[in-house]
C-alpha cells in the first residue's frame, strides 16, 4: 500500500509550491517531490518590450528578492548596451545590493533560522516562532532587527524607489546620484549593522558551538548532501555577490570549472519533468543523472553555503575570520551540511554590511557622475549576479531598435529544487519508519528545507515565523489516513 | 464571533511583495495583530486552509486578496475567501487590473509552454515532457493545478469591494484601509481607497511644467539624462502620469524615473491607455500626419507602456500578440 503525505503549500517560488512524500510497501520513504505549481511565463511576455524598460519589470518574478532580478537585468543592460557603469554608478548599485543582502538575509537568520536553536527543534511550535525568540533572547534584539530592516530599506527606496518593486538601474549607470547629507545616514546604517551582524553571530556560535545536541545535528546525515557547488567569485577568488566567474566545485571540493557567466549555457542544463511547473537545472556536461546525490550526481546547489564552498575566502577582514572559524567547526571544505546554510547566511551577512561600510566611505559616492552614455547596441545582453539564494543568469536578445525578441532566465531556488527533493527525502527518512510517523517529523521536514530559504523565508514570517505546513497522509486509494499540522 | 474582527491576508497568482508591503507598515503591523484576529496569512502563519472552509460564511470581517488568477488553486481560493467575508480588498495591481504577468495574455499558454519547457536554451528534454495536471511517477501519482489560458484581475472571478492599488501598496494607503475598516468609515462599495486625482496633480515637477507642453520627438530613458526637476513629458520622455492614479508616493520620479501607471487608471476612467493616448496626442507638436506618425513610432511598444500593470482589466483583455500587431 503506497501512502502519500502531502505539504502544501509550502512556498512561493516562481510562485507557490507543495511537498509529496510516499512511502513504500514496507512504509519507508520511497520519493520525495518538491513541487512548484506555479508559472507564469515572464520569458515570453517581456518579448516585444524595449530592453531599458526590463530592470522595472523583472521585479515582479519575486517581490521578496526583487533587487537581484533588477540588478541581474540591469547588468544584462551594460552589457547589451556595451557599455561599463560608471565608478559612482557602481557603487550605489552595490550599495542597493548589499543593503538588500544585509535586510533579507536577517530576516530569513532571525524570523525563520534563529527560533530553531534558539529554543530548540523540538520546542512547541507555539513557542518556536519570533515571538518566542524575543523572550528568549530579550526584546532589544528583536527591535533592533526591525530597525536596521527598516533602515536598509530605506536605502534601496533612495536608490531605486520601491523596496518590495525597485524601478532605478539603466544601462551604463543608475538615475539617481547620493548627497553628502544622505551619505551621512548610510554610513550610520552601515556602521550599525556591522556591528549589530557580529551580535548575531556571537549569538549563533554560543548556541551553536555551545551545545552539543545542536552541533550534533547540523553533523547528522540526515542534514547532510553531497553535492556540486555553485557561485560567483572575484579575481582573487573571494566571494562576490555583484559581479566575477561563475566557479564550480566538485563533492569533494577540487574545481569542476570556472567560466564568464555568458556561457551560462554550456554548463547550466535544465530538466522537465511532469510533476513540477519549475524546470531541474543541473551541470549540462555532466548530463541528467536524476535525483541522486555523491557519485554520479549532477546537482549543484547554490546560496550561502555554496558559495563559501566556491570560494577561497570573504572579501571582507571581520568576515573572513568568520569565514575559517565555520570551515574548522565543519570540519573542512567543502561543507555539505546543509543547516550549515545559516551559518553560511550571516557570515555574508557580515561581508555586505562591511562592504556597505567601504563604499559609504568612498569619496567617489557622492560623484555626480552616474551615466555612461556610450551605447552601442550589441543585441544580446547577459547579467548575472548572485541573488539571497544563489546565482541568478538573465539574458536578453533584441532587435536593432533594442526591443526584446528572446528572453532566458535561471533563477536561484530552480537549481536548489532538486536538492530540495533529496533533503525533504532524507530528513523524512529519519522520521519515518514502518509506516510510524513519528513525533516531530514536520518540524525535522521543515528544518530539511528551510535554509535553501526557497523565497519562502521572506519578511513576511514576521508574526510567528513558521512555515505553513500540512501533511496529510493518505492510502492508495487517497483516503486520508492521518493529518498533521500545525496547531 | 464576538471579539475582534477577523482578517484573511491572502496571495494568488502574485510575487510576495504585496505581503512585503504589508510588513514594511512596521510599528503598525503590531497593532493591526493586537486589533484584529489574522485568520490566515499563508506567507506569515499558520496556514488554516480547512478552518477557513469550516467556518460559517461571512465569519470573516475582510478578506485582503493579493495577486491575480491564472490557475484552478488560486481561482478555488478566491471563490472560498469571497464566501466566508463580508468585505473583500482587492490589494495590490495584480488583483486590481492583472499586473505585469497580465502582460502574458498577449501570448497563448500553449507559447508560454513551448518556451519554457522545449525552445529556451537550457532546456535539455529529450523525453519531451510537459507538466501535467495529473501525472504517475516511480509508482506515485502527482497532481499540478491547471493553467489557465489567461490571466484574470479578481473582479473577472468574484465580486470585490475595495481596490487598493499599487505594485505593491504604500504604506500610509495599507494604514488607512485598515483603519477605515475597523472604524467602520468605508466609502461606498467599489470605491479605490486612493485619492482620486492624477499623479501630474500631485507631482512636485509639475511646477515646472509649462502651460502648454509641445514635444517634437520622444525619448527612451536609456537615451537621455533627464532632468531632475523637469517634468518627464516636458522633456519628451514617457510618463504616465497624466493617466494615472495619485497615491504611490511619487517614489520612482523621486529616483529621476517616470511613471509607469501600477496604480492605474484615474477616478471614473475605465482604461488608462486610452486616456494616456488622448493625452499624447494633444502635446506632439506637429501639424502634418507623417511628422504626428513620425513621433509616435517612438512609441514602440505601445502595450508595455499603456497597460503594462492593466491588460487583463483593459480592452485589450486577452488580445494576443498576432492581433494587436494587425490593429
Amino acid at each position: 500500500m503506497t501512502k502519500k503525505l502531502t505539504i502544501n503549500p509550502i512556498t512561493r517560488l516562481e510562485g507557490h509550491g507543495k511537498i509529496e512524500i510516499f512511502l513504500d510497501d514496507n512504509g519507508g520513504v520511497k520519493d520525495a517531490y518538491f513541487q512548484v505549481v506555479e508559472l507564469r511565463g515572464f520569458e515570453r511576455f517581456c518579448l516585444g518590450r524595449p530592453a531599458e524598460e526590463m530592470p522595472r519589470i523583472v521585479p515582479n518574478i519575486c517581490g521578496v528578492c526583487p533587487s537581484p532580478h533588477n540588478l541581474a537585468s540591469t547588468k544584462a543592460l551594460d552589457d547589451l548596451y556595451s557599455v561599463e557603469p560608471t565608478p559612482t554608478a557602481k557603487l550605489i548599485r552595490q550599495l542597493h545590493f548589499n543593503a538588500f543582502y544585509v535586510e533579507d538575509h536577517f530576516i530569513h537568520f532571525f524570523f525563520l533560522s534563529a527560533p530553531d536553536f534558539v529554543l530548540g527543534p523540538d520546542a512547541d511550535p507555539a513557542d518556536r516562532n519570533i515571538v518566542g525568540l524575543i523572550k528568549k533572547v530579550g526584546p532589544d534584539v528583536g527591535g533592533k532587527v526591525i530597525d536596521i530592516r527598516k533602515r536598509c530599506r530605506e536605502i534601496i527606496k533612495l536608490i531605486a524607489s520601491k523596496p518590495a518593486h525597485p524601478e532605478g538601474g539603466l544601462p551604463g549607470g543608475v538615475s539617481r546620484g547620493i548627497t553628502s547629507e544622505e551619505r551621512e545616514w548610510i554610513k550610520e546604517t552601515a556602521d550599525d549593522t556591522v556591528q549589530f551582524t557580529q551580535v548575531a553571530l556571537g549569538l549563533f556560535k554560543d548556541l551553536v558551538l555551545g551545545n552539543k545536541k545542536y552541533l550534533d545535528m547540523v553533523m547528522n546525515e540526515a542534514y547532510k548532501l553531497q553535492t556540486y557547488y555553485m557561485g560567483l567569485v572575484d579575481e582573487n577568488r573571494k566571494v562576490n555577490f555583484y559581479e566575477g566567474k561563475i566557479r564550480v566545485v566538485d563533492p569533494k571540493g577540487k574545481e569542476y570549472v570556472t567560466f564568464d557567466p555568458r556561457k551560462y549555457a554550456d554548463h547550466m542544463g535544465e530538466w522537465v519533468e511532469p510533476w513540477t511547473y519549475v524546470r531541474l537545472t543541473h551541470l549540462r556536461k555532466l548530463g541528467w543523472n536524476g535525483l541522486i546525490e555523491g557519485e554520479g550526481t549532477s546537482l549543484y546547489r547554490v546560496g550561502p553555503l555554496a558559495r563559501l564552498n566556491v570560494a577561497d575566502g570573504m572579501a571582507t577582514p571581520l568576515a573572513q575570520k568568520e569565514y575559517e572559524q565555520m570551515f574548522d567547526a565543519l570540519g573542512g571544505k567543502p561543507s555539505h551540511h546543509t543547516l550549515a546554510f545559516h551559518w553560511a547566511r550571516l557570515i555574508e551577512t557580515l561581508q555586505a554590511a562591511e562592504d556597505m561600510q567601504r563604499i559609504a566611505n568612498d569619496p567617489m559616492l557622492t560623484g555626480k557622475d552616474i551615466r555612461n552614455m556610450n551605447l552601442k547596441l550589441k543585441k544580446v545582453g547577459i547579467g548575472c549576479v548572485e541573488a539571497a539564494r544563489g546565482t541568478l543568469i538573465h539574458h536578453y536578445e533584441t532587435d536593432g531598435q533594442g526591443l526584446i525578441t528572446k528572453v532566458n532566465l535561471i533563477v536561484a531556488t530552480q537549481q536548489n529544487a532538486a536538492p530540495i527533493c533529496l533533503s525533504v527525502k532524507k530528513a523524512a527518512s529519519e522520521y519515518i519508519k514502518n509506516g510510524e510517523v513519528k513525533e516531530g517529523m514536520l518540524n525535522r521536514v521543515e528544518m530539511a528545507f528551510r535554509p535553501y530559504d526557497p523565497c519562502l523565508a521572506c519578511a513576511t514570517h514576521a508574526l510567528s515565523g513558521e512555515t505553513p505546513l500540512e501533511v496529510i497522509i493518505r492510502d492508495s486509494t487517497g483516503e486520508t489516513v492521518k493529518t498533521l499540522k500545525r496547531p | 464571533m464576538a471579539g475582534k474582527p477577523k482578517v484573511a491576508i491572502c496571495w494568488l497568482g502574485g510575487c510576495g511583495g504585496c505581503d512585503e508591503a504589508v510588513v514594511d507598515i512596521n510599528e503598525v503591523i503590531l497593532r493591526v495583530v493586537e486589533v484584529f484576529d489574522i485568520v490566515l496569512w499563508p506567507v506569515a502563519l499558520d496556514f488554516k486552509y480547512d478552518r477557513i472552509e469550516r467556518m460559517d460564511d461571512g465569519a470573516i470581517a475582510l478578506s485582503v486578496i493579493n495577486g491575480n488568477v491564472r490557475n484552478a488553486d488560486q481561482e478555488e481560493m478566491a471563490k472560498l475567501l469571497r464566501r466566508k467575508s463580508q468585505l473583500v480588498v482587492a490589494f495590490g495591481a495584480c488583483a486590481c487590473f492583472g499586473g505585469t504577468p497580465g502582460l502574458a495574455n498577449l501570448r497563448t499558454k500553449k507559447d508560454i509552454f513551448d518556451w519554457v519547457y522545449r525552445d529556451a536554451p537550457t532546456v535539455v528534454n529529450p523525453e519531451k515532457n510537459y507538466p501535467k495536471t495529473k501525472v504517475s511517477s516511480n509508482g506515485a501519482v502527482l497532481t499540478l493545478p491547471e493553467f489557465y489560458e489567461q490571466v484574470y484581475p479578481l473582479n473577472q472571478i468574484i465580486d470585490v469591494d475595495y481596490y487598493l492599488p499599487g505594485c505593491p501598496p504604500p504604506p500610509d494607503l495599507i494604514v488607512n484601509a485598515f483603519m477605515a475598516v475597523l472604524e467602520g468609515k468605508l466609502p461606498p462599495r467599489g470605491s479605490t481607497l486612493a485619492p482620486h486625482k492624477a499623479l501630474c496633480d500631485t507631482c512636485e515637477r509639475n511646477k515646472t511644467k509649462p502651460s502648454r507642453i509641445a514635444i517634437r520627438d520622444i525619448k527612451r530613458i536609456h537615451e537621455v539624462e533627464a532632468q531632475s526637476n523637469t517634468c518627464f513629458l516636458a522633456q519628451g520622455i514617457l510618463c504616465m502620469g497624466p493617466a494615472t492614479r495619485t497615491g504611490c508616493g511619487e517614489t520612482c520620479i523621486n529616483i529621476n524615473i517616470p511613471c509607469r501607471g501600477c496604480f492605474g487608471p484615474v477616478e471614473g476612467v475605465k482604461d488608462a491607455g486610452a486616456k494616456y493616448i488622448s493625452a499624447l496626442a494633444s502635446i506632439i507638436d506637429a501639424e502634418e500626419e507623417k511628422d504626428v506618425k513620425r513621433i509616435l513610432d517612438k512609441v514602440n511598444d505601445e502595450v508595455g507602456y499603456l497597460y503594462r500593470f492593466s491588460v487583463p482589466a483593459s480592452i485589450l483583455r486577452k488580445r494576443r500578440v498576432s492581433e494587436v500587431e494587425e490593429q
